[in-house]
């Protein structure tokens, strides 16, 4: 990391404090600069590294905030695997001669979920109520919960379902009746 | 002096624990200091090169426990090179040559290897505990040593170690004889244990108390080990993912609501946060909370969490929680003591969300707080005025913002009159963490005001050396003192350099002192190691006393120089 010690430049002045604030630019002529922390605050560095290479905010100073590297590296892993890894589930429907996969964090709910199973499909998910279930089609979704239990999908909300749905088929209406009671 | 016999003395000395007590005991005369070190168990060793294995073996014969700490705080901060040192292997092999009995261990930032806990589980009958805190160095095959060893183990506690994980089978290593565990700890483990072994040495463990289990426990275990362990005082949960509606949730209930004497939660690794009402039954007991490692629980659901547990003494909990979640703790956590508010998302500065409001709730509302860190998006100064008058009992404040440069954001100013006033109000204040914007005047009033502070944290801050100075003039109990981007130099690095002999350490990077400068206080002070940590190798090549030195680390010995400074560490 290299800092700036040289602050007087006339280009480019270094003030810190909110950018409306005028009254004085505190003399800061010992300190070493910070690279560009926080756009918010208003704090421009004199920066002698290509402009091109540094991300224009966040860059990060070596060993700050002051949290343990254990705790950092945890944060990141949390913030990578939930990131990147995927949520893929089998999908099977009745009479498809294969089953496809689909990974369920990329959909924000069970509409944008539904509508790619019919694009997939081909088929019609129909309308859901609570005391029905799906009526008006032929085909129903279910899922496979954690319990191994087969559940109509639909009844619990989103981040509850997708944390315990294991594997996706598309049944038949008539096999789909009696399903969307717990235990 | 001498009117009782040896025996009378050292059983009143056995009512005498604290560590600086028995030191002091030890220097009224020398039959006081002859009784007290061979009655002496228990030694704390707060830098690990500050004194030599055979010296403490030659003086404590009877030492049973001993405690060690190695690298520098700021090594938590990777301003320190991985392999600089504290290493523990010498230490377990000096004392499994010699006839001292130890049976606990606690190591804090040491590099303990394989060998070294192949070595201790060998060596000492009556091993009962390791405690490593920070450490490195060690895998999964150097617990295996220590489990199927040693077979009287009673405490194995890894407390955000890095270690290399080889998804062995180390907990089927305690071999069925072992029943003695009190306490168990794998917290920071990344990889899987087995989980059957897990359940057969808990149930095989009657007098376990504390439990923290790893990411890699699911919630169907933790059940069972909950049924097998009622009486734990202490739980970790690992992994706490499930559907609500399940039958596995239904059994968790039960087996928690079984747990009558928890009083320590912690963990929640991973979290599903609708399924928290399992909890709640545990909640009203609860003193300590640590939610710090998790991320998924905030909102609404964190909160209600929260004012289930009235009896809370210390919390530990993510910046997520919000200013408005810190004033449901302060409603609600009448007891609390100790906060630790830990921010989710480091690098994004702008995103924190605990700014001076959340402080400034939980100071009115708790006024037994007396131990704070807390990372937080601003501080304003009259919002630590206002804390130093609610809360005059503070031991440790450490306050972080996020930008350490960051003035009050109302009046522009240096937070130099808010941490004025802390340092005032707190009479007790013993440790103490800077950031924000701060001049020299705020090290005035540290100087001034901060009679008992013994460890101080300063980062990005002052004018010139003055600030250095004040401190160091006017905190005679100063110990610890560490201190990173700021404007000191020679001059205050020189002025009064008997003082470091006083001190513990002295840590300085990124500063203006020079190579010179460090080698004065090296002749000057023979009984101090002066480090230079240079990595750049640019002490190779230009040995000018006139450089600028970038990271510069002294502490008191009573052992001159270490001899195993890696190629990057001149000891001057």
């Amino acid at each position: 990391m290299v800092f700036e010690k040289d602050l007087n430049l006339d280009a480019t002045e270094l003030r810190l404090g909110l950018p409306a604030s005028s009254k004085e630019s505190l003399r800061i002529s010992n300190k070493r600069a910070l690279p560009d922390m926080n756009d918010d605050s208003g704090v421009a560095a004199a920066k002698k590294c290509d402009q091109e290479t540094a991300p224009p905010t966040k860059a990060q100073v070596v060993g700050w905030p002051p949290i343990r590297s254990y705790r950092k590296n945890s944060l990141q892993t949390k913030k990578t695997e939930a990131e990147t890894s995927g949520m893929y589930v089998k999908v099977s429907m009745d009479g498809a001669p294969y089953l496809r996969k689909i990974d369920l964090k990329v959909y924000k709910g069970y509409p944008e979920l539904f509508k790619a199973l019919e694009d997939m499909f081909k088929f019609k998910v129909g309308k859901y109520s609570e005391r029905e279930g799906y009526n008006g089609s032929e085909f129903v979704p279910t899922y496979e919960d954690k319990d191994g239990d087969w559940m109509l999908a639909g009844d619990v909300p989103w981040e509850m379902f997708i944390n315990a749905c294991k594997r996706l088929r598309i049944v038949r209406g008539s096999e789909a009746r009696g399903l969307g009671c717990v235990v | 002096m001498n009117y009782f016999p040896d025996e009378v003395l050292e059983h009143v000395f056995d009512f005498i624990t604290s560590h600086k007590d028995r030191n002091s005991v030890s220097l009224v005369c020398k039959s006081w200091y002859k009784i007290e070190r061979y009655s002496r168990q228990r030694v704390f060793i707060g830098n690990c090169y500050s004194i030599s294995p055979e010296r403490l073996i030659a003086r404590f014969p009877g030492l049973k426990s001993l405690t060690l700490k190695g690298k520098p705080h700021f090594a938590d901060f990777n301003l320190v090179p991985h392999d600089w040192g504290g290493f523990v292997y010498p230490w377990i092999e000096a004392l499994a040559k010699s006839r001292i009995g130890l049976e606990e261990l606690r190591l804090k930032r040491m590099v303990v290897s394989d060998e070294s806990l192949e070595l201790l589980s060998k060596s000492f009958v009556n091993f009962k505990s390791l405690v490593l805190v920070s450490c490195e160095g060690f895998t999964t095959d150097g617990l295996a040593a220590i489990a199927a060893n040693c077979r009287f183990l009673r405490e194995l506690d890894l407390q955000e170690n890095e270690v290399d994980d080889h998804r062995g089978h180390w907990l089927s290593c305690f071999p069925e004889s072992c029943t003695s565990l009190i306490s168990l700890n794998f917290a920071c483990l990344r990889g899987e244990v087995n989980l059957g072994a897990l359940e057969r040495l808990v149930s095989r463990s009657p007098n376990l108390k504390s439990l923290r289990l790893n990411r890699a426990v699911p919630l169907d275990t933790l059940q069972k080990l909950l049924m097998r362990a009622p009486q734990l005082v202490d739980l970790g949960i690992g992994s706490y993912v499930h559907d609500p509606f399940s039958e596995a949730y239904n059994k968790l209930k039960i087996a928690i609501q079984r747990c009558k004497s928890i009083r320590s939660l912690s963990g929640f690794l991973e979290v599903a946060p609708h399924c928290m009402s399992a909890i709640y039954p545990i909640c009203g007991n609860l003193t300590f909370l640590n939610l710090s490692y998790a991320p998924g629980l905030h909102g609404n659901k964190l909160m209600k969490l929260i004012q289930h547990c009235r009896k809370l003494q210390r919390l530990w909990i993510l910046d997520c929680i919000g200013d408005k979640g810190l004033g449901v703790v302060a409603l609600t956590c009448k007891e609390l003591q100790e906060l630790r508010v830990f921010p989710s998302d480091p690098f994004e500065a702008g995103n924190a969300a605990v700014t001076e409001e959340g402080l400034v709730l939980v100071s009115a509302g708790c006024p037994k707080l007396n131990s704070l860190l807390y990372f937080c998006q601003q501080m304003t100064n009259a919002a630590l005025i206002t804390v130093a008058k609610n809360c005059p009992n503070f031991i440790r404040f450490r306050l972080c913002i996020l930008d350490p440069i960051k003035p009050d954001p109302v009046t522009n100013q240096p937070l130099d009159e808010g941490f004025g006033a802390i340092v005032q109000s707190c009479k007790g204040l013993k440790r103490l963490s800077l950031s924000g914007l701060l001049t020299d005047q705020v090290f005035l009033y540290i100087g001034m005001y901060a009679e008992q502070l013994e460890m101080l944290s300063i980062a990005f801050a002052a004018d010139s050396d003055k600030g250095m100075l004040y401190v160091l003039n006017g905190c005679k109990k100063l110990r610890k003192l560490e201190i990173r981007d700021c404007p000191f130099g020679d001059a205050a690095l020189l002025e009064d350099v008997g003082k470091y002999e006083t001190m513990r350490s002295l840590w300085m990077s990124s500063c203006e002192v020079t190579l010179g400068g460090c080698k004065s206080v090296a002749e000057k002070m023979p009984s101090l190691n002066v480090e230079i940590i240079d990595e750049s190798e640019q002490m190779e090549f230009n040995l000018d006393d006139k450089q600028k030195v970038d990271k510069m680390y002294l502490y008191r010995t009573l052992v001159g120089h270490r001899k195993d400074a890696p190629e990057y560490v001149w000891i001057l």
